[in-house]
């Protein structure tokens, strides 16, 4: 008999929250470091945040293989309900997924074990969901690039504490690279790969 | 569960389905509103789609595509946790809704009696008494041909 009573519902509004969720990550992508809000309530597994199940309701499809960490794949709860509601396809490789969902960055693999797309097809990279502990508070972080006029602030709890090192490679596998989406409940900051951030001194 | 107990649940939803599938929503939503209904939500909104039809000519021709047709579907749970899927031809989301519960009635064991007597049994009653009518109708305008055998003699 099917009753799962951990399947949580998707969205409320279909169309209207995919798009105002769609918008706020375009926002996020165009000005990196920026915090927008995600305002569409659906109902989120255990342990995903909310802005991060309004991203999957709205980003995923069975298009885009998805990958999980250990911590989101501790039970069948987020899997079985990305492929309820989005029928995405949840794969064991992380190095072809599009998206990747990180519940515990603490353990965050090394980035080479993902996606960065090929010259040709930069596009066909992954995008890191990462699920961190504040985005309001905690050590200044400047960044700078398009969507940024001269530098921009991001006061954030990060985990790995290296993550910003670890994207240095961007630098040098430009057009090629990795894209990440900060995600606190329902705030969400993106740093796409061609934001160069740094530590703030002191 | 044992095998036989589930084959059994499976039979009865697909019965309920049939019927459901092919009556008009506003007789459901009378139906529906007799009784009183456990409390439930939207699992997935109802949502309009399309999928290919396929046909075979004759029966046992090669298979090929038909043509596309839209159809609804939509799930609802109960508080109670029983999951119920509704789809159906056509754009009524409504419709397509009132079958999930159906659905997810038929599943839980306290309301599935219910269901069945108040909203299913009724419908499917209709049902028959349409496509009686119908043949009966068509059975009216029979014409029976009778060759006539030339003698020989």
């Amino acid at each position: 008999m099917t009753t799962f009573a951990e399947l949580p519902a998707g969205f409320a509004d279909k169309v209207l929250s995919a798009q105002s969720t769609f918008r706020s990550v375009m926002d996020a992508m165009a000005r990196p470091g920026s915090v927008q809000r995600i305002a569409a309530l659906s109902g989120t597994p255990d342990p995903m945040m909310r802005g991060t199940a309004a991203i999957a309701l709205t980003l995923f499809d069975h298009d885009t293989p998805v990958w999980l960490d250990v911590r989101m794949s501790e039970t069948s709860h987020v899997a079985k309900w990305l492929k309820f509601h989005t029928s995405t396809p949840v794969i064991a490789d992380s190095s072809i997924s599009s998206f990747a969902l990180i519940g515990d960055p603490k353990n965050l693999p090394a980035l080479d074990r993902f996606a960065f797309g090929s010259n040709e097809y930069p596009d066909r990279s992954t995008t890191l969901i990462l699920q961190v502990e504040s985005l309001t508070e905690g050590p200044a972080f400047e960044l700078r690039g398009p969507g940024i006029d001269g530098t921009a602030i991001l006061r954030a709890l990060l985990q790995p504490h290296d993550l910003f090192e670890q994207l240095a490679i961007n630098v040098t596998l430009f057009p090629r690279g990795i894209d990440v989406v900060l995600v606190h409940d329902d705030a969400i900051v993106a740093i796409p790969r061609t934001t160069r951030p740094s530590a703030r001194g002191g | 569960m044992t095998v036989s107990e589930n084959s059994g649940k499976q039979a009865q939803r697909k019965a309920a389905m049939a019927v459901l599938a092919h009556s008009e929503p506003a007789e459901i939503s009378g139906r529906l509103d007799a009784i009183t209904l456990p409390p439930h939500e939207n699992l997935r909104e109802p949502e309009n789609g399309l999928v290919m039809v396929r046909g075979r000519i004759g029966g046992d021709g090669a298979p090929f595509n038909l043509g596309e047709a839209t159809v609804s579907r939509a799930a609802v749970r109960l508080a109670t946790g029983e999951i119920g899927f509704g789809y159906t031809l056509g754009r009524d989301g409504a419709k397509a809704r009132m079958i999930a519960l159906c659905d997810a009635m038929v599943q839980s064991d306290q309301f599935a009696g219910l269901i069945e007597t108040k909203v299913i049994a009724p419908l499917r009653a209709a049902m028959a008494a349409k496509r009686n009518r119908k043949s009966a109708e068509a059975a009216a305008t029979r014409v029976d041909f009778y060759t006539l055998v030339r003698g020989e003699g």
